[in-house]
């Protein structure tokens, strides 16, 4: 009998476009993966045109509202490779540190909050908090540490406006650490236990090979900044990018969908950042990992709630070494000079790699923008997932079936992770 | 120190993305309440992430909160609720940004039994959520009541 299935997810929420998806299946064969993610980029890049460099951190930062320090980051470090500008080793540490902070939040905020209840049976952190509330109560705690390091660096909770082209407004003296770093060893403690504790969860068989693609710096966990690299032989320098991906127009979404010139889809975020950089963790971050039963390579996304869990121990540990060593630099930030050119970086945001290009005249005004995150840049790669996915569980009941491929689509953190709560499927079977 | 030992601490969070249209009221009735509200009252602006409300009133006595929301009322509309009468439905609080939004910080708050003692919502309804920074006329003037009717909650 000849079958056509299709499966569609429309999101419930007001804006149009913002988010779905649409499986079509013939013959036990899934036929077409359609997924829309509504991309806030697209709309900045245009309203950066003609503005000012000074003004571009703090509109980037509004991009997201749940990874500012990563477009904060990435727009300053840009800047200072157009104007030539190369920050002391102590402005570097702060910016990781704050980096750190943001890694913290996200992933906590994913793990616990959008992708366990997954795992557990609950349709969302509500409905888990009530069987499980020291779970939650504990990963709000640890939210605050990381909260507490953006807050401190970044000048206020929300929206920080610390960060500048050049350096800092202002810097910390190391005496202001004192009270975090007690804060950050208990979330070392408590990044540790939840390793173990999602390593516990209950996983699906599901292996694919991927092309992954992360920063690579000396010696460092992908972080701020580096080379950008793959396991299939990709090693360019950030200036590069544009040769070698490409964003291509979808018919069916007006977001871009990022891909490698030479060989289409790739992935980013933290499994990217784990296969290709699991030495260079922290000591205590690659112990836990192995005592959870991860090798230095993990290809099941499934699992990614477990290198996150993982990344968040790294990112405490790494924060407390920061502090550590820190040393109020000799000035602030350094003097800007303006000039015709332009600038590019990349750096690692909480779901994988983020870049930035700007061109910019004499006065420092910006004459264009590129911003790709992350979401564009995996969307191919969760388009194959889900084709495959579906394919292994076509038999599974409508409601399964959809809550799965939510959970497969939240391996990735996309921006739509929680709207896809409100995901409505449909599944129509003709012959 | 002193500040940490009042009693009363009254919190005014507005909430939205300032670059989506309507979804940037809350933010909007935050900004003109600043200069006009009591000293012992704090105003913030936030995103509207879930876990993030939950530890911006983490030690407040009373919470207003003003947000965007879609409930197909007309635009303008003026909703006010009081988060420890009623529960909130998620479709109603546009989380902005497809965050986990306002909706689910009240009621895990509400399961974790860290509601603060008075949380007062105004919800304004919103006619689009388009990508700009303007607010539609309807909208505009709704945020203007409400910052009045704050004024007045905050005497009482």
């Amino acid at each position: 009998m000849n079958t056509t299935r299709t499966i569609r997810v429309d999101n419930l929420t007001r804006v149009e476009g913002e988010g779905a998806l649409y499986v079509k299946i013939k013959d036990d064969l899934v036929e077409n993966v359609q997924l829309k993610i509504y991309e806030p980029p697209r709309f900045f890049e245009a309203f950066l045109r003609g503005r000012h460099y000074e003004e571009v951190p703090d509109i980037t930062a509004r991009i997201c509202g749940i990874c500012p320090i990563a477009y904060q980051v990435t727009a300053v470090q840009a800047m200072e490779d157009a104007f030539g500008l190369k920050v002391d080793d102590q402005i570097r540490a702060l910016r990781k540190l704050i980096y750190c902070g943001e890694w913290i939040e996200s992933h906590v905020l994913h793990v616990f909050m959008l992708h366990a209840p997954d795992f557990l049976g609950y349709a969302d952190a509500i409905e888990m908090a009530k069987d499980h509330p020291e779970i939650v109560q504990r990963s709000l705690q640890m939210k605050k540490v990381g909260n507490q390091i953006v807050t401190l660096l970044g000048g206020r909770e929300i929206h920080p406006i610390n960060l500048r082209v050049g350096g800092f407004y202002k810097v910390p003296e190391k005496k202001d650490f004192a009270q975090l770093a007690e804060r950050l060893k208990w979330a070392r403690e408590a990044a540790l236990e939840s390793v173990g504790w999602a390593a516990s969860l209950p996983f699906p068989n599901f292996e694919q090979s991927y092309e992954f693609v992360a920063l690579d710096y000396p010696g460092e966990y992908p972080l701020n900044e580096g080379r950008v690299v793959s396991n299939k032989g990709l090693n360019i320098g950030v200036h590069e990018y544009d040769d070698h991906f490409i964003e291509e127009q979808v018919p069916y979404s007006n977001a871009l969908h990022a891909r490698l010139k030479e060989r289409g889809s790739y992935f980013v975020g933290p499994l990217a950042r784990y296969n290709l950089a699991f030495e260079r963790l922290s000591p205590i971050a690659k112990e836990a990992a192995r005592a959870a039963g991860l090798g230095a390579t993990c290809l099941n996304p499934f699992q990614s709630i477990i290198v996150r869990a993982v990344e968040i121990l790294h990112a405490c540990d790494e924060a407390l070494r920061l502090i550590d060593e820190y040393e109020v630099p000799n000035q602030p930030s350094l003097k800007v000079e303006p000039r015709p050119s332009i600038g590019h970086s990349a750096s690692e945001a909480p779901r994988g790699i983020l870049y930035h290009r700007y061109e910019l005249d004499e006065q420092g005004l910006i004459l264009d923008a590129t911003i790709i995150p992350p979401t564009s840049q995996n969307q191919s790669i969760i388009e194959k997932d889900l084709k495959y996915f579906v394919e292994q569980h076509l038999n599974l009941p409508k409601e399964e079936l959809t809550w799965k491929c939510e959970q497969a689509i939240r391996n990735y953190d996309p921006c739509i992770s929680c709207a896809t709560h409100f995901l409505r499927l449909e599944i129509e079977r003709e012959s | 120190m002193t500040e940490s030992a009042t009693p009363l601490k009254t919190l005014v969070i507005g909430v939205g993305n300032g670059y989506r249209g309507d979804d940037g009221v809350g933010l909007s009735v935050a900004r003109h309440l600043k200069d006009q509200v009591p000293s012992h009252v704090k105003v913030v602006e936030a995103s509207g992430e879930t876990t993030a409300l939950m530890a911006l009133w983490e030690e407040a006595t009373v919470v207003i909160l003003i947000d965007a929301v879609y409930s197909g009322a007309s635009p303008g509309t003026i909703h006010r609720l009081d988060a420890q009468q009623q529960t909130t439905s998620t479709n109603f609080f546009r989380g902005s940004t497809h965050s986990f939004g306002v909706a689910e910080a009240i009621e895990l708050a509400r399961v974790l039994n860290q509601l603060p003692p008075h949380l007062l919502l105004y919800g304004i309804e919103a006619h689009h959520f388009e990508e700009g920074s303007s607010l539609s006329p309807e909208v505009e003037a709704a945020a203007k009541i409400v910052v009045e009717q704050i004024l007045q909650d905050l005497l009482i």
